[in-house]
């Protein structure tokens, strides 16, 4: 199943709530709550935002202020006690289990804080994954994963293993994998939080340069302060609530 | 992802190897030492029937008849030929004065019918000099341990003297006991008198009838028990099935053979699972469904399992080969089904232990690899 097989079912551009039309994200209303114990912890309390294409929005906050909570719940791999969530147009917690891991393999590119990056298997065929996943043949999907590999300049790498690799050079193939089956949504967890200041702006202007389109959308989530100046867009997470959404960061953080 | 973690990939192979080689072998063991119960039977190939007193067990456990019963049995519509058989136990006295425990089988003096098919040392005609016996090849190491060579060498038994002229290529008893061939006539000396002393009449078979139909008439006319060689055959093999404790000390060195693999199968397989959740997760977040998650670890296992499997055969291959000098093992081989055994074995163990380590990969939420 592909995601022009589920788009005319589930699509539903009008604006709802608020929500921009064009939005790649439209999420209203979120809710989300852990069991601890006999207790329950409300960790996000009715969040609603929009994300726009084209920009690269960085979603900040102290830890356990539910940053990674939000991101999560909005790229579809956990599902909010309550409210909605519209990924360009679809209502993806209106799906079913397989439609959305399918709505998350042609749509979503991941990077993780830790890469994750598959041991065993080559930096080619570790970028080649989602493609791979998505059904194309084993060389095909390898030889567009080398050519991404190329141009995020670690082509002569495509045939190492990842501990052959230094901790840049795996955040570039974790970046290739993200990008390789061309999603509309990127996101990113602490991308630059294993990195040096360089090396950091070095990776997020690499991020900026493939993964922000007009069509496309970022989103980060990060409390390196060094970077956050190449934001589009940031918003402030405490306690589980938006408490800015702007440009700049707010003063006194 | 398996095969890249060397150390748990030679863990799952260990795991493997050795569980199926612990099956293979064991059983292997097992199977052919309880076909020793029916040597008795292989060792006489030209008999299709068996007939003895109806008390008779096999080769081993059994009961003589009156001697007329060989011309009964020769009266019976559908035998071709039959001939006197004595299997008896006896104690023979070295050259050295050892004293050992036998077993004397004499065969029919005109045909030699009852002998093993091939002989090491000597011809078979040998048989028709004075006091001749000769000794099975197994038997030659308990009986001349000092690695003389038992041609020529003298005997007593029941107070007559014997002398071995040939050694017989036979399949050893259960007990690896000595066994004597000699003549029926002569065979009645060595074993000390009783009023009835035939315990076997060896039945040949007219060309068109059936062994089970023959024997079957041979039972009603004679009132004798009667068996076709592969009834009399698997009768030794339950005997000791059923008077032994071999099945159940087999059946737990196998069982143990299943836990080890088991045991470590399954602890590498969690610790793969564990330490690579963080890549399940990031496969699951990226869109890879359980089903091909389960797939990929099948098809790694599958093939871990292969190689695995292969070793421990190739294991049981080799334990065979290099024992097959040694008398213990004469014959040894392994049959179709002891692989086929130990490969279902493998499976289960990696179906089992597999499935309880997929289960926290399939409960695994996406969003883990994000904590």
């Amino acid at each position: 199943m592909t995601m022009s097989d589920l788009q005319p079912q589930h699509m539903d551009t009008t604006a709802i709530g608020g929500c921009a039309p064009d939005a790649a994200i439209c999420a209203r209303g979120i809710v989300r709550d852990f069991q601890a114990g006999q207790s329950t912890i409300r960790v996000l309390h009715g969040i609603d935002t929009d994300i726009k294409p084209g920009e690269m929005t960085f979603v900040v906050g102290e830890s356990g202020s539910g940053k990674t909570t939000l991101i999560s719940i909005m790229c579809g791999i956990l599902w909010p006690t309550e409210g909605e969530v519209k990924v360009f147009g679809t209502d993806i917690y209106k799906l079913s289990d397989t439609q959305l891991v399918n709505f998350r393999l042609e749509n979503i590119g991941f990077i993780f804080q830790q890469y994750n990056l598959i041991p065993s298997i080559d930096a080619a065929a570790n970028a080649a994954v989602p493609l791979i996943a998505k059904g194309m043949a084993v060389e095909e999907a390898r030889e567009k994963a080398k050519q991404l590999l190329e141009k995020l300049n670690i082509g002569d790498q495509a045939e190492k293993l990842p501990n052959q690799l230094s901790g840049g050079q795996q955040q570039r193939v974790a970046i290739a994998r993200a990008l390789v089956h061309e999603p509309r949504l990127v996101v990113c967890d602490e991308p630059t939080a294993a990195l040096d200041a360089s090396s950091g702006r070095r990776v997020m202007d690499l991020l900026r340069e493939v993964a922000v389109a007009h069509d496309r959308a970022c989103i980060i989530v990060t409390h390196d302060n060094r970077i956050f100046d190449l934001a589009d867009r940031i918003l402030v997470l405490e306690d589980g609530l938006v408490t800015h959404d702007g440009s700049d960061m707010p003063d006194g953080h | 992802m398996l095969t890249g973690d060397a150390q748990k990939f030679y863990g799952l192979l260990f795991g493997i190897a050795f569980s199926t080689l612990l099956i293979t072998q064991q059983l292997t063991i097992f199977v052919n030492l309880i076909e020793r119960g029916a040597s008795g039977v292989y060792n006489a190939p030209e008999a299709e029937i068996w007939v003895m007193d109806p008390v008779s067990r096999t080769t081993e456990v059994n009961y003589a008849m009156p001697s007329t019963a060989l011309d009964e049995v020769r009266s019976v519509k559908g035998v071709e030929w039959a001939v006197p058989h004595l299997r008896a136990p006896a104690s023979v006295r070295s050259s050295t004065g050892d004293l050992e425990g036998v077993q004397i089988v004499g065969v029919d003096d005109a045909t030699l019918i009852g002998l093993p098919e091939r002989l090491l040392e000597a011809n078979k005609s040998i048989l028709s000099q004075p006091d001749t016996v000769l000794i099975d090849d197994v038997g030659i190491t308990n009986l001349f341990e000092s690695g003389e060579d038992p041609i020529g060498q003298r005997l007593e038994l029941n107070d007559q003297r014997a002398i071995i002229r040939g050694v017989a290529d036979a399949i050893p008893s259960f007990t690896s006991q000595v066994t004597l061939y000699t003549k029926y006539s002569q065979a009645l000396n060595y074993v000390p008198g009783t009023r009835n002393r035939l315990t076997f009449v060896l039945v040949g078979i007219k060309d068109g009838e059936s062994a089970e139909a023959v024997a079957q008439a041979i039972e009603d006319q004679t009132g004798l028990k009667a068996e076709t060689r592969a009834e009399f055959a698997q009768a030794g093999v339950n005997f000791i099935i059923e008077n032994t404790g071999i099945p159940l000390n087999f059946g737990i060195t196998v069982a143990l053979g299943f836990i080890v693999g088991v045991a470590i199968v399954g602890l590498t397989f969690s610790l793969f699972i564990r330490d690579n959740i963080k890549q399940f997760g990031a496969l699951k977040a990226i869109g890879v469904t359980n089903r091909k998650i389960a797939g990929m670890v099948v098809s790694q296992a599958a093939m871990v399992g292969s190689i695995g499997y292969a070793l421990g055969v190739i294991g049981t291959v080799l334990f065979i080969l290099g024992f097959s000098e040694n008398p213990t093992f004469k014959g040894f081989y392994i049959p179709w089904q002891v692989p086929f055994v130990s490969m279902v074995a493998v499976i289960v163990i990696l179906s089992l232990t597999g499935w309880l380590s997929l289960r926290s990969v399939m409960r695994t939420e996406p969003a883990a690899v994000f904590r």
